[in-house]
């Protein structure tokens, strides 16, 4: 008896200890990874102090009477633009994206943009179209 | 109106479900009768009804492919996925468009299955078709299409409903009879070769899995806890081969015709079924060891339910609609949501009741497992492997913790990883390394009995030539980050060993290496994925032009390229010179000028301004009528060294309102070492008014040489009188002159000829000429008869331009290398493992 108590831990308990702690550390890191949704005040509270993770916020393009989206600037070379963004909470704030502006964007009715503050501006490493799809559309096309 | 084929595909519909159903009650009834000639009537009922279901299903398949195939747009199916111009062989990617469709391939693929498990497993048949016939019930209901009267649940989406009940639109009111000329059109995206195959190769894969499920829940069911493995373990092996393969083809897919730069962005679509196949490769691993060992039963069992559950919960994911806005490719919700979820519990929870009702009378081993055993190294690697199929699973997963909360009353606002790919792959990573090692390891315990110092020993030489064929590649290729290292080091450890490994077999036995050989492609994969992935560096960088804010730090990569036409550009060792737009002839290969073309009132229809050669190859002579794609735009981009073309892109750009508007797709320039992979990321909109600069004038005289720009060389080459314009005659009193000037240009003449003309003695008018690829807009202005001169207006714009974006994939061939020296693993593997199973029944 006394023999049996001095053997060492069995395999199978360690290996099944080290996936618990592997699995534990994969929830952790997938938790602290894990952006959020939020709104733009949200998202520059977030800068200001200090925290430069990237965040999503869901917007949709102000447009005028006419239904043009405004606010609308391209860079005179054509590879990047900054668009007005209206969140949830209906602020409006200016987006600078670096790449160059996707044709269809104007269409799309809302836009996810993933980024952050810098300096006071929202820059954008990723924008998200979500375009009305054609399954959703009642109407038949034209050419009919 | 042709109601007929619809309601036949109804009919064959409902008679897939029902008998489907009576396939389940009926082998169920077979599994419960003891007595002889009572079971063999009920497998002989049960055999009817599924052999009555294959037809069904094939005539379902038939009734909806006939509907594409023949234009019938007054099915919202054909409408909607469809159209006249479609090439037939993407009538085929058409059928799995839908959602329909791909439910449809999905229960194809199982009856043919079946049908190879009725002939091959007399003793299995009843309780395993059980199971194969209530899978198909649950999927057959996801297309019916009726709705449950007193409930008024609605069941299914059926694939033949006619578009005046899917569409409200007014016309159907006033029209009911209604069909219109076109279809929508299949999705640009999918009109490549790729997209034939892929879909259904993939469904094979998710259909393969079944069998093994099937076996283990008739092993638990029948009390035949060992027994099941032994004909489940070929159908694991060619599910895995199959499906890989098909996630693979995905991939390639991806690399070939969309945009974002690669062949696997974790995106929540592809990583529902990259989940099921590592632990469908880990179920596989565990089932030889039992097999070999009298180990891991109970894991076996647990995994090979765990792929199909998975599976079914990858389904839920894709079709359901709660990925919304966390994945670009998932399915549109067809309001489904719960009937997938429904097809998702029943078999999830059934299968882990069953387990927890018999786990105790599952035989298991009590004895430990040696470290210097194969088994012990399988069993980590697989307990790896399920591990990094959770670290994908869980943020995959996301939206559904988000739904949940909503459900319970809460409000979640968890977004996926902002950079999803540097997410996953950091893990994987790592994950990886540990795999390849420890596969490295298991295999010099190929002959069990071994013992430290033997091991010492075996392992002395393959750890030397791993290290000497590591330096060589990372010294020659310059690999410093460590995690790349780390994944060197183990896949070229990996490849050795197997390749230790192989030799010895192949010397006793060729037919057992089809392990060491999928080994030895995963380890090709993972150092092609290292580099291609790894090493991908944008080489259309831009460090001129402006930034987008002066706020804003001046150290923004620029990832794009401005290109303006025969404007040559250096790039990555190239100059790179946009050529100018390109259409495709529809029935002959090549790529044609828009310049040489004349546009009809057909759409599809062009006529030929001049002899059309491409590739030294003549296409076309002048005033042919012949037809092209109008939608597809291709952006000649050419690529030299020294003044020589080393090749030429045609990055594709697609304009399909329809679709969601701009569709980029890139070309690919391939050499043995590395790719050139470059697609437009913005083209010039020819709608917007061009504007021009200021007029600039010139004096010139008849074969006088002037300048352009300052950079073309021109000549004024002859005056004319004309006496009609565009075919209309010109009246006694108006008189009209037309220049005609020679401009040099980059890369061929170009000749301008405005008009002055005076009406009626008094009104002058004037018409310019305007030469495309100059951007130059030249005007007659005036003639000056006392000097002999003519005055010239020249305007010009900023040239046509695209903007591309470039990259470059190194040692990408090794990946693709990797994937066939796989699949060839698997086949072995597989051949190896059916024919086991029938000498064993002879």
């Amino acid at each position: 008896m006394q023999y049996r108590k001095k053997r060492p831990m069995k395999k199978s308990h360690i290996l099944a200890i080290v996936v618990i702690a592997v699995a534990i550390a994969i929830i952790i890191s997938t938790a602290g990874d894990a952006s959020t949704y939020v709104n733009f005040e949200q998202a520059y509270q977030m800068a200001s102090s200090g925290n430069v993770t990237q965040i999503h916020v869901v917007g949709e393009l102000p447009k005028d009477s006419a239904g043009q989206v405004v606010g609308l600037e391209k860079s005179s070379d054509n590879l990047s633009f900054s668009f007005s963004l209206i969140d949830d909470a209906k602020k409006e704030q200016k987006v600078y994206y670096n790449e160059p502006m996707p044709p269809d964007f104007t269409r799309s009715e809302k836009v996810v943009v993933i980024g952050s503050y810098q300096n006071g501006l929202f820059v954008a490493k990723k924008i998200l179209l979500k375009c009305p799809s054609k399954y959703q559309e009642q109407k038949l096309n034209a050419g009919v | 109106m042709h109601f007929f084929i619809g309601n036949l595909g109804h009919l064959f519909v409902i008679t897939a479900f029902v008998t489907s159903l009576a396939g389940a009650f009926s082998y169920w009834q077979a599994t419960r009768n003891s007595d002889l000639a009572k079971k063999n009537s009920w497998i002989q009922n049960g055999r009817f009804a599924f052999y009555s279901h294959v037809i069904a299903v094939l005539g379902l398949v038939c009734s909806l492919f006939i509907i594409i195939y023949k234009h019938y747009f007054e099915y919202h199916y054909a409408y909607a996925h469809s159209s006249l111009h479609l090439p037939g062989q993407y009538m085929l990617s058409c059928f799995w468009e839908g959602q329909e469709g791909s439910f449809l391939l999905w229960m194809f693929w199982h009856t043919i299955i079946g049908l190879i498990l009725i002939k091959t497993q007399k003793v299995w048949e009843a309780p395993i078709m059980v199971v194969f016939t209530l899978v198909q019930a649950f999927l057959a209901s996801m297309i019916l299409g009726i709705i449950i009267p007193v409930l008024d649940i609605k069941l299914g989406s059926s694939p033949f409903i006619l578009l005046r009940d899917a569409l409200a639109d007014p016309i159907f009111k006033l029209q009911p009879e209604f069909i219109p000329k076109d279809g929508n059109g299949l999705n640009a995206l999918l009109q490549n070769y790729w997209m034939v195959i892929h879909p259904p190769t993939l469904f094979l894969g998710f259909a393969l899995t079944l069998p093994p499920f099937a076996f283990c829940i008739a092993g638990l069911w029948q009390k035949k806890y060992v027994e099941w493995i032994k004909p489940a373990l070929p159908w694991s092996l060619l599910g895995g081969g199959v499906l890989g393969l098909g996630i693979l083809m995905g991939g390639y897919w991806a690399y070939e015709t969309l945009n974002f730069g690669g062949y696997w962005n974790w995106d929540p679509v592809e990583n529902a079924v990259y989940v099921p196949w590592l632990i469908l490769i880990a179920s596989i691993h565990t089932m030889i060891t039992y097999k070999n060992s009298g180990t891991a039963l109970k894991s076996s069992i647990i995994l090979v339910i765990a792929v199909f559950v998975l599976l079914l919960y990858s389904t839920f994911l894709t079709r359901s609609g709660i990925l919304g806005d966390a994945s670009v490719h998932s399915f549109t919700d067809l309001g489904l949501s719960g009937q997938l979820l429904i097809y998702l519990l029943f078999f999830t929870l059934g299968a882990i009741l069953l387990s927890i009702i018999r786990w105790k009378e599952i035989p298991s081993t009590e004895k430990e497992v040696s470290t210097y055993s194969r088994e012990f190294w399988i069993f980590l690697g697989a307990t790896t492997l399920c591990l990094m199929g959770f670290q994908v699973l869980l943020p995959t997963s996301i939206p559904v913790y988000n739904t949940i909360i909503l459900l319970l009353g809460g409000n979640s606002n968890i977004a996926p990883p902002a950079n999803q790919i540097e997410f996953y792959s950091r893990f994987q990573l790592w994950f990886s390394v540990a795999v390849a090692l420890i596969c490295g390891t298991g295999q010099f315990f190929w002959w069990k009995k071994i013992d430290k110092q033997k091991l010492k020993h075996e392992l002395l030489m393959p750890i030397l030539w791993t290290l000497i064929l590591f330096t060589l590649l990372i010294s020659i290729t310059k690999v410093y980050t460590p995690s790349y290292l780390a994944l060197t080091l183990a896949g070229v450890y990996l490849i050795i060993s197997n390749l230790r490994v192989l030799f010895a077999i192949a010397k006793l036995n060729p037919r057992l290496s089809g392990g060491a050989v999928a080994h030895i492609g995963i380890g090709l994969m993972l150092i092609g994925v290292m580099y291609s992935a790894g090493y991908s560096k944008v080489v259309s960088l831009n460090n001129t032009g402006m930034l987008i804010s002066k706020d804003l730090p001046t150290d923004f990569n620029r990832d794009n390229l401005l290109l303006f036409l025969n404007e040559p550009r250096s790039m990555a060792d190239y100059d790179i010179e946009y050529r100018g737009e390109r259409v495709e002839a529809r029935h002959k290969t090549g790529y044609i000028n828009k310049n040489d073309i004349e546009l009809t009132f057909d759409p599809y229809k062009v006529i030929a301004k001049k002899d059309i050669h491409f590739k030294n190859k003549k296409l076309y002579q002048a005033k042919d009528t012949f037809e092209i794609y109008p939608e597809n735009t291709f952006y000649e981009i050419e690529l030299s060294k020294e003044g020589n073309v080393v090749a030429t892109l045609y990055p594709r750009v697609q304009i399909n309102p329809a679709m969601g508007g701009f569709i980029a797709s890139p070309d690919i320039k391939r050499k043995l070492s590395r790719d050139l992979y470059t697609h437009v990321s913005l083209p010039m909109n020819r709608e917007e008014e061009p504007e021009w600069d200021t007029l600039i004038e010139v004096k010139v005289k008849a074969k006088e040489v002037f300048y352009i720009n300052s950079k073309y060389t021109s000549t004024l080459e002859e005056i004319k009188r004309i006496d009609e314009i565009e075919g209309t005659p010109l009246s006694a009193d108006d008189v009209g002159v037309q220049a005609k000037i020679k401009i040099i240009g980059e890369h061929a003449d170009y000749y301008a000829d405005p008009i002055f003309l005076i009406r009626n003695k008094s009104q002058v008018g004037r018409l310019p000429a305007e030469i495309n690829d100059l951007g130059i807009k030249i005007t007659l202005l005036n003639i000056l008869p006392e000097t002999n001169e003519f005055l010239l207006g020249i305007n010009s714009r900023q040239k046509d331009w695209v903007v591309i974006k470039a990259l470059e994939k190194p040692f990408i061939n090794i990946l693709w290398l990797g994937t066939g020296v796989l699949m060839i693993g698997f086949s072995m593997a597989m051949i190896r493992r059916f024919k086991e199973h029938n000498d064993l029944k002879n």
